[in-house]
């Protein structure tokens, strides 16, 4: 067995799951009730209500129907039943899931109403949960892993400690053929000259500064003030961060000190050109942005936290850690690794990032999260504007 | 020898209190990581964990410098040990 090999779920695409769930997905905010029922009467399945799925058009109903596609396409989900209040979407999701070969089915509520659609979901909830659970971890590589980073409640520890022990582990990894994402375009303003510098090639460079550019036109537009009261957060000015120029720049450390970015992705998209470092287009909130990853087929989660974030995600295991000594003591049942040790000079860099491999290769085993264990299951879908 | 404070870059003029008792008058040992030296400074004010403190004497309206880079402008005289925050360093975005 290889020093990074790992066991995990490999699916009838071939790509690999850490975890083994089978979801229960409402198509729209009007299935909830029916998706929770479901999950109640079927145990080990999981629901995943949201607000949204009606009236959406354009742009944001693509980004939409990406992003439910590809929850239920995540290795991390073994099957997948999908409610809907009409048949028509449910089926279109269905369809986008069965791409990969796994077993989906759709149900509508309409002309069937909650109860009679919840006896025959459940019944074929039944018969994924059972069948999921006989399938069988198998030794797999780096090359088969999709590992994503954002950073929350950040302060001057992340960037001086926390945020660069992820930016290790990508330098260690990427020559090894890990498949790596980050994101959060808001929160690199002021270092989007240094993180452009970064792309592989001139055309992802160009990519790279036209989604920053129209984030910043967002902002532009729809700001009343300078953003202080948000940017840095209160919990970030808390932790001694002053200004987003600041935050950008500790930020930036968890892409390491030479990995390249091979490619922009649109919120949800998976990547599309091999192993190797991607940036999406994300909203800096933290749910937002993980669950954006996670439906682009990333299977564990690395976030470094200053003042704390709690963060967990229903399908993609959060492995939490900080560098700041105080929140690893008074939120110690949050943090997965403790790397308090790098500001007292106790700890290199170099071995935090072996100990975040170590941590990030049992929880791919099925060591399960801070999050996880604590019942941490964020999960918010990014809207781009209001519905028709 | 404790580290107080720590900087990242050896052109930057703040650094970051890595402790959690950095009081008035207090004598400071800090270490800059790009070049793993040593530095001493005497702090001003009480510097809360993870917060900035001055390296040197800066003027109203010059940039900070932190990581290397530009980190927004002072907007207030800061002498050399003081605390650096919301109430003297401001953003250049937005």
């Amino acid at each position: 067995m290889g020093r990074y090999d790992f066991f995990g779920y490999r699916r009838e695409n071939g790509r690999v799951g850490i975890r083994n769930h089978v979801v229960i997905l409402p198509l729209d905010d009007l299935s909830n009730a029916a998706s929770e029922a479901v999950a109640n009467n079927i145990k080990g399945t999981l629901a995943l209500p949201h607000s949204y799925g009606r009236l959406q058009f354009g742009e944001d109903l693509e980004l939409f129907f990406r992003t439910l596609i590809g929850i239920g396409s995540n290795p991390n989900v073994a099957a997948c039943v999908v409610i809907g209040i009409e048949p028509l979407w449910t089926a279109h999701i269905v369809d986008g899931i069965r791409q990969t070969g796994k077993p989906a089915a759709g149900f509508s509520i309409e002309e069937n109403g909650d109860i009679s659609t919840i006896a025959s979901a459940s019944r074929t909830a039944r018969e994924f949960m059972q069948w999921a659970s006989e399938r069988r971890r198998e030794m797999c590589t780096i090359e088969d892993l999709f590992v994503s980073t954002k950073c929350g409640e950040s302060d001057t520890t992340s960037g001086l400690a926390s945020c660069p022990t992820v930016g290790n582990l990508i330098d260690k990894l990427d020559p090894l053929g890990v498949t790596t994402c980050f994101g959060e375009t808001s929160e690199l303003t002021g270092a989007e000259a240094v993180c452009a510098s970064r792309a592989a090639t001139p055309e992802v460079r160009d990519k790279f500064m036209q989604a920053f550019n129209a984030y910043q036109e967002v902002i532009n537009r729809h700001k009343t003030s300078d953003l202080s009261d948000s940017q840095p957060t209160k919990g970030n000015i808390k932790g001694g961060l002053t200004t987003i120029e600041e935050k950008a720049f500790g930020n930036l450390q968890k892409i390491g000190r030479k990995t390249k970015y091979i490619e922009v992705l649109k919120p949800a998209e998976a990547p599309n050109r091999g192993p190797g470092l991607y940036y999406m287009d994300t909203s800096s909130a933290a749910a937002e942005c993980i669950t954006l990853q996670s439906a682009a087929g990333f299977v564990v989660h690395l976030f470094p936290t200053g003042q704390g974030n709690v963060i967990g995600n229903p399908i993609e295991p959060v492995i939490k850690l900080t560098a700041n000594p105080r929140t690893a003591r008074e939120m110690a049942e949050h943090i997965d690794l403790d790397v308090s040790a790098i500001l007292r000079r106790e700890m290199t860099l170099d071995q935090a990032g072996d100990q975040l491999i170590e941590v990030m290769l049992r929880t791919c085993n099925g060591r399960l999260t801070a999050a996880e264990v604590l019942g941490h299951r964020e999960y918010v879908m990014t809207k781009l504007y209001r519905s028709a | 020898m404790p580290t107080d404070f720590i900087v990242h870059d050896k052109a930057d003029t703040v650094g970051v209190a890595v402790v959690e008792d950095i009081q008035p008058n207090k004598r400071l040992t800090g270490w800059v990581m790009e070049t793993d030296e040593t530095i001493t400074i005497t702090a001003l004010d009480a510097v809360p964990l993870g917060h900035k403190i001055a390296l040197g004497d800066i003027r109203n309206g010059d940039t900070v410098l932190k990581y290397g880079y530009d980190v927004g402008r002072a907007v207030a005289d800061i002498p050399k040990g003081r605390h650096v925050h919301v109430h003297n360093l401001k953003t250049k975005r937005w």
